[in-house]
């Protein structure tokens, strides 16, 4: 496998990892709070279509991105209402979020497009475009030279290859994404609201005998978390794709929460976690790469169960063990 | 005279139908320790909780200084310098100390300013009240009683003024809660006031000024606490008279029954707990084991009710019997005549989900006697369980609650009515009063009195010091796995045993001929 290749794949996987990191760090704030959030999924399912069908009226995909978000956001507080306001079993309610979003966005969308499902195909500003970052070589430096972008990568120098190949070319989304990760750090550990959001996570009745919310910091945590899945679903149907098709998400609401676990709920972990699970997805799609270097025939379909693989070593405690917010998932009720 | 520092007035607060206050008022001086004792579910700890803004009452004002003030959250009796430390701490167990303290008091949106002063604020505090903690470990790699030196530390920092500790010793070892209560003199000295809620009659003597008794979510008494006497207060608490003492004619101790020689334990993550003990049981005595926790007795009660494994010879009335594989296990011990009352009731000593008819024929659900052809004869168990639940007292007296809604008290009665009443020859009897009430207690030590008088051996295993002095016949200290000491509870006392649990075997200067007369004073060791 040559040097570029290698970039190839690195790229793919970065475009893949996106929406992965953006629903676990959803999760991660969701359940440092103390809230188990199985709905991921269909919150990012709902902000797929949404933000697709948007921006294909509007022609804008930050529009697309705002409605997206909206509508995770809206299946956020339906999820705190049942886990935080009424105490119910945060499972059963991530549960019924996934089966919602699995059945609303297919009706909705034939409703509107009677296209089976799915929203017609963006172009232009309806989607998020890839960036080109300064001095690296995009498709305008191919149009003003008249060929071909690949040619133009292949004669560079490797520095050169790496920066336009694997840094620029994203979209802002991608860019996004990964500031989002040191962001998420600090906020957590070195912000007052951090401190309390991990408290409430660990032991609520500590929070609440020092004169502070529980319920405020989840609703907020659960907010976060709907904003973030927003965004993730908002990138699977305008960025990663042109449009909206039925169960987008595939499964990388639970790809999310495996790394959730992977990363031991921390941020920088969750980083290289999603990456790691992204790169698993890019070779999904290049079997042949494996089979060139390691000489092995490998199922594809062996790549696509080996983030759950990973998760349950790392939950058999063999890397380490992976212990979560200690009040996770449990209602927040005054003991007598 | 100055305004009270608090003064409750008509406080009410229900629970569902439950009336856990009734129109209480309170005043407490300031610069005092004020206790408040009461028996499990008299409603202290709901009173306190209301002081601190955790419930709400549902009538009732609260003064503070001598100026009414509301306190609809925890905020509101923090900014009035009110702080609590609860009886199961409220701290976040993989935060450091000093995150814990500033929790809730941060003073901006960023963490750094705050931790640095808080940190200076907190080497001030642990020299003026000799409060000290390391403020950058971890909570859970802290003992006990310095969590409990965080909570404290949380409160100060906060400016509290009065601080309420909610069964506060429960938890501590006896040198632990010295030093707590040096530490809340040292406050009191400051002109802090303290509200000590308590079950301990022997805290309340010692350390308050005042004392206020609560029975049934009433207040049924304030009093100087140098004009009143335990056994009095006992009688508040309670309703009626209660004798403090174990009524038990000399012990007649008959065969050996259980004779244990060279017994070692090892636990699950490797380490030795018993290091080669020999004791014996003998028809007719009680043999209590005092240490404190954590010393071997509950490995050693374990090998012997047959749910660990050990090495050495145990014979149960001459025969020996396995301590590992096959046969060692708590049916065969049974039926080698062991019944076994174990140390954490609710794990090992009941289904808390099942109902109380159902708990009291666990472990003995191959006797022929429940049978009925291939199903079990349940009408005959609940028929029997009912007349149990009478002859043990068990309130309420219905088989068909699950063990869960039973206090402590209560739940202990299930257990004990179901190995009692076998009839075994030697008893194993685990903290037989942990979390009861006062009242229960005399209950319970009467049954094991009456299971000696009949000629049974007992194998008592207790971390109160007290318990052991008036209930046992022989005292066995246990230290780090050895027996550091035997001696006969007649002619002990408290010290020499202090000295013998914390492995010094060298007693004379302690040893005291009729040790035993202020001994017998029961304390109450019960538990909200």
């Amino acid at each position: 496998m040559d040097f570029l290749t290698l970039l190839q794949v690195l790229d793919t996987s970065v475009r893949l990892a996106t929406p992965l990191l953006l629903a676990c760090l959803a999760g991660l704030y969701s359940e440092r709070s103390g809230v188990v959030d199985i709905g991921l999924e269909g919150k990012m399912l709902a902000a797929a279509f949404f933000s697709a069908a948007v921006a294909f009226y509007s022609g804008n995909a930050w529009v697309g991105l705002l409605a997206g978000v909206g509508a995770s956001v809206a299946l956020a507080v339906i999820h705190g209402l049942a886990s935080v306001t009424f105490r119910g079993n945060q499972l059963i309610s991530g549960v019924a979020i996934n089966f919602l979003a699995a059945g609303m966005t297919v009706l909705v969308a034939q409703s509107w497009f009677r296209q089976g499902g799915r929203t017609p195909p963006l172009e232009g500003d309806a989607r998020f475009n890839p960036i080109e970052l300064p001095f690296a070589i995009g498709p305008s430096d191919a149009a003003a030279a008249d060929r071909p972008l690949s040619q133009l990568i292949a004669e560079a120098g490797p520095l050169q290859q790496f920066y336009s190949e694997l840094i620029s070319g994203h979209s802002s989304l991608v860019y996004l994404a990964l500031l989002t990760v040191p962001f998420t750090w600090w906020l957590l550990f070195r912000t007052r609201f951090g401190l309390r959001l991990r408290a409430v996570g660990e032991n609520p009745a500590a929070v609440d005998t020092a004169g502070v919310s529980v319920v405020w910091l989840r609703y907020a945590a659960v907010l976060i978390c709907g904003v973030l899945c927003g965004v993730a679903g908002a990138y699977l149907s305008s960025a990663l794709q042109a449009g909206f098709v039925k169960d987008m998400t595939a499964g990388r609401g639970f790809i999310a929460l495996a790394a959730l676990i992977f990363a031991k709920w921390r941020p920088v972990y969750a980083l290289w976690a999603c990456l790691l699970f992204g790169l698993f997805q890019a070779l999904e799609l290049r079997p042949d790469i494996i089979e060139n270097v390691s000489g092995l025939k490998v199922q594809v379909q062996l790549l696509g169960a080996l983030p759950y693989i990973l998760t349950v070593v790392i939950l058999a405690g063999f890397v380490g063990k992976a212990i979560p917010p200690k009040a996770s998932a449990e209602p927040y009720i005054k003991e007598r | 005279m100055t305004a009270p520092a608090i003064e409750l007035k008509g406080i009410s607060k229900a629970f569902g139908p439950v009336q856990a206050n009734k129109d209480i008022s309170i005043s407490v001086q300031p610069g005092t320790i004020h206790g408040i004792i009461g028996e499990n579910g008299a409603g202290k700890s709901t009173l306190m909780s209301i002081l601190y803004g955790f419930y709400k009452a549902d009538a009732g004002e609260i003064f503070i200084k001598g100026q009414k003030t509301l306190i609809p959250d925890s905020q509101a009796a923090i900014r009035a310098g009110i702080g609590m430390v609860f009886q199961h701490f409220k701290l976040v167990e993989n935060f450091t100390v000093l995150e814990n303290i500033i929790l809730g008091a941060e003073e901006g949106a960023m963490l750094n300013s705050s931790l640095g002063n808080a940190r200076k604020e907190l080497k001030h505090l642990a020299e003026e009240y000799g409060l000290n903690v390391d403020p950058d470990e971890v909570i859970e790699n802290l003992s006990v009683g310095h969590q409990q030196r965080v909570e404290i530390l949380k409160a100060l920092y906060r400016k509290a003024e009065i601080l309420i500790l909610d069964e506060p010793t429960g938890v501590l070892t006896p040198a632990e809660a010295d030093q707590l209560f040096r530490i809340l003199d040292r406050l009191r000295e400051e002109g802090k006031t303290i509200i000590l809620i308590t079950h301990k009659l022997r805290e309340i003597m010692e350390y308050t000024d005042t004392v206020s008794v609560m029975r049934r979510g009433e207040m049924t008494a304030t009093v100087k606490t140098a004009e009143t006497s335990p056994e009095h207060l006992a009688e508040l608490m309670v309703g009626r008279k209660v004798l403090l003492r174990v009524d038990k004619k000399p012990a007649e101790p008959g065969a050996t029954v259980l004779d244990i020689k060279g017994l070692r334990v090892v636990d699950e993550a490797g380490v030795e707990r018993v290091k080669g003990i020999d004791l014996t049981v003998r028809a007719g005595e009680i043999v209590g084991i005092a240490g404190v926790a954590g010393n071997g007795q509950s490995e050693l009660l374990e090998v012997l009710g047959g749910f660990a494994d050990g090495t050495g010879t145990i014979t149960m009335n001459g025969e020996a019997i396995p301590l590992s594989g096959h046969g060692a296990d708590g049916q065969a011990r049974r039926a080698a005549g062991i019944s076994h009352v174990p140390e954490d009731r609710q794990r090992e000593g009941l289904i808390m989900e099942f109902a109380a008819w159902e708990n009291t024929v666990f472990g003995y659900h191959h006797s022929p006697e429940i049978q009925n052809g291939l199903l079990m004869d349940n009408k005959g168990i609940y028929t029997e369980a009912e007349a149990k639940m009478q002859r043990f007292d068990v309130r309420p007296p219905d088989p068909k609650l699950a063990a869960k809604n039973f206090s402590g008290g209560n739940q202990q009665k299930i257990v004990l009515a179901r190995e009692i009443e076998r009839n075994p020859d030697l008893l194993l009897i685990g903290q037989p009063t942990r979390g009861v009430d006062i009242g229960a207690i005399e209950f319970i030590h009467q049954q094991v009195v009456n299971l000696r008088d009949q000629g049974k051996a007992i194998l008592l295993v207790s971390v109160e010091l007290e318990e052991i002095l008036s209930l046992a016949d022989r005292v066995v200290v246990m230290f780090d796995g050895h027996i550091t000491g035997e001696r006969d509870a007649a002619q002990t006392n408290e010290k020499e045993l202090g000295l013998l649990m914390a492995g010094i075997t060298d007693t004379s200067a302690v040893a005291n001929g009729n040790g035993g007369n202020d001994n017998s004073t029961q304390e109450v060791p019960a538990d909200g």
